[in-house]
């Protein structure tokens, strides 16, 4: 029961990482940059919703809304603001810039909302678990993993079927074949970064709705997590992502359990470096095309 | 020929300076294609003539000049601007959707245009390259080099450009399928279509071409009837190898 009870914990966990991770594999697939300010998209998303449910008062389903509305503006802004005007700058230049990004929302969020861990209320997310025979599986659990598998069918359907998708699938292939194709390639990056920023919105909610202490620094850890999470399963891939975010809740959960509970973070760090001593391009990764 | 010339040019490229930060690509290039013309663009490796079709398809911008389509100025809107204007570039390496479908490649092709028309661009394709009919839902990348091309070709023919640039179409072909290749170029001529071409095998695009233009290091140093340059000691000796 106990192996169970882990193994559910650890795809609720598992399934939060994915949806973050889903977020830097978008970008990363589509922009051909690391936004290490996704981890704290995540926070600023979960303090929205937390002041909508305390202060304002709003339903909680008006609340994710209005978080998400927030969070893809905020990721459209970014975007527009700070990644932009470096598109043709190196690689380096554009990842310092996102790590300072990072930093700004922390600070922003420590103006905002003081230093002091806010408790985040419980919502329907949080209602009666459910039994089954000896099993109890919490409302949060439940809430989380169907999140989970609702947006990696909807994303896996919008990438295959819609015309946007399809031109997020050029830009990530060949941004300048894209742009003879007639797409807007600056249109199609600002789309990847609101859909990765509304989804982080949910995850920081859900986040929230099982470990509710909600801090500036909440979103860092997990973000960090996400981002090993969307290389272990091969960045750039959605269901790689997937895969990637769900092992890697599985593997700390247990590695909590049954081997030390002060490891758990290293152990996950450390089956990331043996994956990637084995498969360099993660789980799903496909090779680096060679040029013809 | 003489009264076609005093017609507007479908494209203008009026003295064109192209930079790659500091350097200097291009040099005050002037080229005209009228319609219905087969035109090409023939030099050395390095000459610019891919820069020139990038700078024309809006890909990069020229510090200096303008290209005009039928009089209407289009450098400075960018590439995904100019796709719609009806002008499209077939890359030099082909540059096909590797991990998509021969279909959905091609309906990339049209991105531009209304989904209606888009059945009708497709049928007409197929009935022009039957072999990738063939291969409609095969992933992109699994093509050999030939059908890439031709995949290629098909894809910047799915805007319904009156213009097409075609960069390098014969590069790593087969002898047999380079023919192939140039026959499809007469056949979309014949068929309406004004062609730029650029070509290393300058024999073969001095044959299919009306008028050719010669650059050496980012400058058009010869111009002329293609059948004219085809027999010029200069040409012969630089490009025809003999």
């Amino acid at each position: 029961m106990i192996f169970l009870d882990n193994l559910i914990n650890g795809l609720s966990l598992g399934s939060i990482y994915a949806i973050i991770a889903l977020g830097y594999t978008m970008v990363y697939g589509i922009a051909k940059m690391l936004n290490f300010a996704h981890g704290d998209v995540i926070m600023i998303g979960a303090y929205i919703a937390f002041c909508g449910l305390q202060y304002w008062g709003l339903p909680p389903v008006i609340a994710i809304l209005a978080a998400m509305a927030v969070c893809t503006l905020l990721g459209v802004t970014i975007e527009g603001l700070a990644y932009r005007p470096l598109r043709q700058a190196t690689s380096l230049a554009v990842l310092i810039t996102a790590i300072g990004m990072s930093y700004l929302l922390q600070n922003i969020a420590l103006m905002i909302w003081g230093a002091n861990p806010k408790s985040f209320p419980r919502t329907f997310i949080n209602g009666a678990s459910i039994r089954i025979g000896q099993l109890n599986i919490s409302s949060a659990t439940i809430w989380t993993i169907l999140a989970n598998i609702v947006i990696m069918v909807a994303l896996t359907l919008f990438t295959a079927k819609t015309k946007m998708g399809k031109a997020m699938r050029c830009v990530s292939e060949d941004r300048g074949a894209a742009e003879l194709m007639g797409i807007n390639v600056n249109r199609t990056i600002s789309m990847t970064f609101a859909i990765g920023s509304a989804l982080a919105a949910i995850a920081g909610v859900l986040l929230c709705s099982s470990y509710p202490i909600l801090q500036p620094t909440t979103g860092s850890m997990p973000g960090i997590k996400a981002f090993t999470a969307a290389v272990f399963g091969g960045i750039g891939s959605i269901p790689g992502a997937m895969i990637g975010g769900v092992l890697l809740g599985v593997i700390e959960i247990f590695g909590k359990a049954y081997i030390s509970t002060e490891l758990g973070d290293a152990i996950v760090f450390a089956v990331l470096i043996v994956v990637l001593l084995v498969k360099p391009t993660g789980l799903l990764g496909k090779p680096v095309r060679e040029k013809v | 020929m003489e009264t076609q010339k005093k017609a507007l040019p479908l494209l203008k490229a009026h003295d064109l300076h192209v930079y790659y930060g500091a350097i200097h690509a291009i040099k005050g290039i002037t080229l005209e294609v009228y319609e219905n013309e087969i035109v090409t663009l023939i030099g050395a490796n390095g000459a610019g003539k891919s820069t020139t079709l990038n700078t024309i398809a809006g890909l990069l911008k020229p510090r200096q000049g303008t290209v005009a389509l039928n009089g209407e100025i289009i450098s400075g809107l960018g590439a995904s601007k100019v796709v719609p204007k009806g002008l499209s570039l077939c890359p030099e390496g082909r540059r096909i959707f590797q991990q998509m479908t021969v279909r959905e490649n091609l309906e990339m092709g049209s991105y531009t245009r209304p989904a209606t028309e888009i059945a009708g661009s497709l049928e007409d394709v197929f009935k022009r390259f039957p072999r990738l009919k063939e291969r409609e839902k095969q992933i992109a990348g699994t093509l050999s080099g030939g059908e890439q091309q031709m995949l290629a070709m098909a894809r910047a023919l799915m805007s319904k450009p009156k213009l097409m640039m075609l960069d390098e179409p014969s590069m790593g072909l087969a002898p047999i399928l380079v023919e192939q290749i140039f026959s499809i170029i007469k056949e979309l001529h014949q068929a309406g279509t004004t062609i730029l071409l650029v070509e290393q095998n300058a024999q073969m695009a001095l044959q299919v071409a009306d008028r050719a233009y010669v650059m050496e290091t980012g400058n058009i140093t010869l111009q002329g009837p293609a059948e004219e340059l085809l027999h010029n000691e200069a040409v012969q000796r630089a490009y025809l190898g003999s």
